[in-house]
């Protein structure tokens, strides 16, 4: 019985955890030649919370595997794809049919591009979604509101999503999830084409779904977006968290992060030292024995090569590095 | 030695503009940056430049004469998804090499390797793509390269490799970069001169 | 252990990956067709003798779909007339599908050529599929010939709007635009660019208007409009029969037109699971 309290212990530790990836693995079947298959790897030993109250910004660049996360959490990935580990959301771990019972509800997603609306429905009634008889006039009333908010003229509910903009469509996307009664919302680089004005904007309601209890995740290539509104940044690589790190650590030369790869990513920005280090991002049908950032690595050793390094706690953050203390 | 467009009107329906009188020069050998929001049509003025777009009222020029319409131009466009900039059925090798052979120097400074050559653009990332992308428009004639917000969907790492790579070779090369972008910080890095595209645009927008 | 790991449960079907599933099918199923085809090919009048001593048995082990009036097995005649149909389909659709990636290419080339094939299609639309065939084939004289060319000129048109729209859609793609930009002639976008997408799409709708075409040929040769009456086609065997119904033979179009039925779903059958292989979408199932 012993081990029941620990899982109490456990749990308790992870009260405000909304959402628990645990050592979350997804492969997908492919058809090399002919009619042979072979597995995928696209993520591996992944490990990440989402808090309620907090926004958590998943950082990595194309390939990283931070779409593909989202899609586990959404159970909206291929047929062909082998999903390993455990996602737990409130102290549960989901099935497949939670979380198609889930998304849409507790679970939002504020998607990429205007492709996920449907093409033949006006705006106004996708932004309002679903709802129970005899409120629809509070909800419609609401999503002016909304639309007021984020500079949506009044003739853009009945548009159909063509006929939106890059930067319209993409306020149009965000107000869905602030009309959402959504716990856990998803964000997906929400900042490609925004300016100045309405990505501070965007930010500043996404912080405002956190101060009322929700877990944000957003997901983003943008380092600087992330800084601005994060209360905690996963930096992803090559299918794996290589840091969890608070946002007060970006500061000065990066002495304070702890992997290399987020001292690199912090020195490359335009702002700081715009110094880019060499090499590339592992292709996913490489095989990678050790750390995946071991080819690009300036504080590597032998020991790096040899097996995946194990997750550390230091100063409040998570890293997976052999070479720090 | 410059690219010119001159009083530019664009437009899909006469009373709405998107472009109204712009007029911008680019030298060659020159790193000009172009600063606006999104939607304000810095890609269409991109497209005017580059020759993509020909329903516009105003002129565009290089040293004076017309850019011609057939053949390779020199005024090369590059866009912000290399995903779209790329045919899915092509392999990467070919749609590397589709304007004019791309000479090793080029291959190497963009850390093009030969190994992604028979794979296909779906197998590579985003930046990869791009620096496929890149190295395709900086053929032999090119003399202008516009870069249409060409490293907003990468990664902070990756931006820098791709911009010091390229102003490496234009440099070399004295190409004329017009960098479009609504990252301040970026263009304030990398460019000899910034132009506000709401100062030389006369359209109001909401 | 990937390949093992999906082949773990291996009964007859649910060992095989998709990919292999489909395969199967199309292998089985090109086969039957095949099969038939081939086999017709083999009958000639000789095999199908008049015997007034064995007429209009019911079916039986030696004759499985029965006798007809004139004593001639069924089986023979069915199989012969399938064959014809097939090969008429073949011969029809090959000529839409040709006729289509000229057009398709043709309005590939610029606003006028495109117009003047967006006009064709509605003027060919604009009249009656059936109405049409008939014209042509009287027109022409009849016969397999008139057959031929009346579906395969009438057929193109659904694909060829299909393949229309695609081009339209493709030639707003980015990397349209930069091949031009990067010196590359209009003819060269249409064959290098375009056209790889195409072959898919019409390798499909190919297939897919077979069971079209046979069906047309079938209608109008039982209507009287197309082949002639000494041919061994569906259509006649099943017009003929029409006058014995009555009189209780009910095999003489029971097992011709279940044939044909199956023949229809067949293709039908191949189309599907060959979009199934070009589907990047299940691609990797």
């Amino acid at each position: 019985m012993g081990n029941k309290t620990e899982i109490n212990a456990k749990g308790k530790e992870k009260a405000e955890a909304l959402l628990n990836v645990e050592d979350l693995s997804l492969s997908f079947i492919q058809y090399t030649s002919g009619l042979r298959q072979t597995e995928l790897k696209v993520i591996s030993n992944l490990s990440i919370q989402a808090n309620r109250g907090e926004i958590l910004a998943v950082v990595g660049s194309s390939g990283s595997g931070k779409s593909l996360l989202t899609h586990a959490i959404l159970g909206i990935l291929p047929s062909n794809a082998k999903l390993d580990g455990k996602i737990e959301y409130d102290g549960q771990v989901l099935t497949q049919k939670d979380k198609e019972d889930l998304r849409g509800k507790e679970i939002a997603l504020v998607p990429q591009s205007v492709t996920y609306l449907d093409p033949l429905m006006k705006v106004s009634n996708q932004v309002i979604g679903a709802v129970e008889k005899g409120k629809e006039d509070l909800m419609k009333k609401l999503q002016r509101e909304i639309f007021q908010q984020y500079n949506l003229k009044p003739e853009v509910e009945r548009m159909y999503p063509h006929e939106l903009s890059g930067g319209m469509a993409r306020r149009v996307l965000v107000s869905t999830a602030v009309m959402s009664p959504a716990k856990l919302i998803i964000v997906d680089e929400p900042t490609p084409g925004l300016d100045e004005k309405t990505l501070n904007e965007t930010l500043s309601y996404l912080k405002d779904m956190a101060n009322k209890g929700s877990a944000v995740m957003l997901i983003t290539h943008d380092i600087e977006a992330a800084l601005k509104i994060s209360d905690k940044i996963a930096v992803f690589y090559a299918g794996t968290v290589l840091e969890v790190a608070n946002v007060e650590d970006f500061k000065n030369d990066g002495e304070n992060l702890r992997h290399p790869y987020t001292q690199a990513l912090w020195n490359a920005l335009p702002q700081n030292k715009f110094q880019a280090i060499e090499g590339h991002q592992p292709m996913q049908d490489e095989v990678v024995d050790g750390c995946v950032f071991y080819e690009r690595c300036y504080k590597k050793n032998e020991l790096c090569s040899k097996g995946i390094p194990q997750i550390k706690k230091i100063n409040g953050g998570v890293v997976r590095c052999n070479n720090v203390s | 030695m410059s690219l010119k467009g001159e009083n530019i009107s664009f437009g899909y329906k006469k009373n709405n503009l998107i472009l109204n009188n712009v007029s911008i020069s680019l030298d060659r050998g020159d790193v000009l940056g172009l600063i606006g929001d999104s939607g304000s049509g810095k890609s269409t003025l991109c497209k005017i430049l580059a020759g993509y777009e020909n329903n516009y009222q105003g002129k565009v020029s290089i040293d004076g004469k017309e850019v011609p319409k057939k053949g390779y131009n020199p005024v090369q466009l590059v866009f912000q998804h290399p995903e779209k900039s790329v045919n899915p059925k092509w392999k990467m090798k070919d749609i590397l090499n589709e304007g004019s052979n791309i000479s090793q120097d080029i291959l190497d400074s963009f850390g093009i390797k030969k190994n992604w050559f028979n794979r296909w653009p779906n197998e590579l990332s985003g930046g990869e793509l791009q620096r496929f992308s890149l190295a395709r428009a900086l053929g032999p004639e090119t003399r202008y390269l516009i870069a249409d917000e060409i490293t907003t969907m990468l990664d902070a790492i990756t931006q820098a490799q791709i911009w010091n790579m390229v102003l490496d070779i234009v440099k070399e090369r004295n190409i004329g970069v017009l960098v479009v972008s609504h990252e301040k910080n970026l263009i304030e890095k990398i460019c000899h001169k910034v132009v506000y595209f709401k100062d030389i645009n006369n359209v109001k927008h909401y | 252990m990937s390949t093992a790991a999906v082949n773990v449960n291996r009964s007859l079907f649910k060992g095989l990956n998709l990919r292999q599933k489909t395969l199967l099918i199309l292998g089985l199923t090109s086969f039957l067709l095949l099969a038939i085809v081939v086999s017709s090919l083999f009958i000639d009048n000789e095999s199908l003798p008049t015997d007034f001593g064995s007429k209009n048995l019911s079916p039986s082990l030696e004759h499985p779909f029965g006798t007809d009036w004139m004593g001639r097995d069924m089986l023979t005649r069915t199989l012969k007339g399938l064959g014809l149909s097939i090969v008429i389909g073949a011969l029809a659709s090959l000529i839409s599908a040709v006729l289509t990636v000229i057009l398709g290419l043709l309005s590939s080339a610029g606003k006028a050529a495109d117009s003047f094939v967006a006009w064709l299609v509605d003027l060919t639309l604009s009249i009656p599929h059936l109405l049409l065939i008939i014209l042509i084939s009287i027109g022409l004289g009849g016969g397999a010939q008139g057959v031929i060319i009346g579906v395969a000129s009438t057929h193109w048109t659904s694909l060829t709007r299909i393949v229309r729209a695609e081009i339209k859609q493709l030639k707003t793609q980015d990397y349209i635009h930069i091949s031009r930009n990067l010196g590359k002639s209009k003819w060269w976008i249409a064959t290098k660019h375009i056209l790889p997408h195409l072959i898919p799409q019409i390798l499909l709708g190919t297939i897919l208007m077979f069971p079209h075409a046979i069906l047309h040929e079938a209608s109008v040769t039982f209507l009287g409009f197309g082949l002639s009456p000494h041919e061994p086609a569906i259509g006649i065997i099943l017009s003929e029969s029409m006058r014995y119904l009555s009189a209780g033979y009910w095999w003489l179009a029971f097992f011709p037109g279940l044939s044909l039925l199956i023949v229809v779903l067949t293709f039908d059958l191949i189309g599907e699971n060959l979009g199934k292989l070009m589907d990047p979408k299940n691609a990797h199932e």
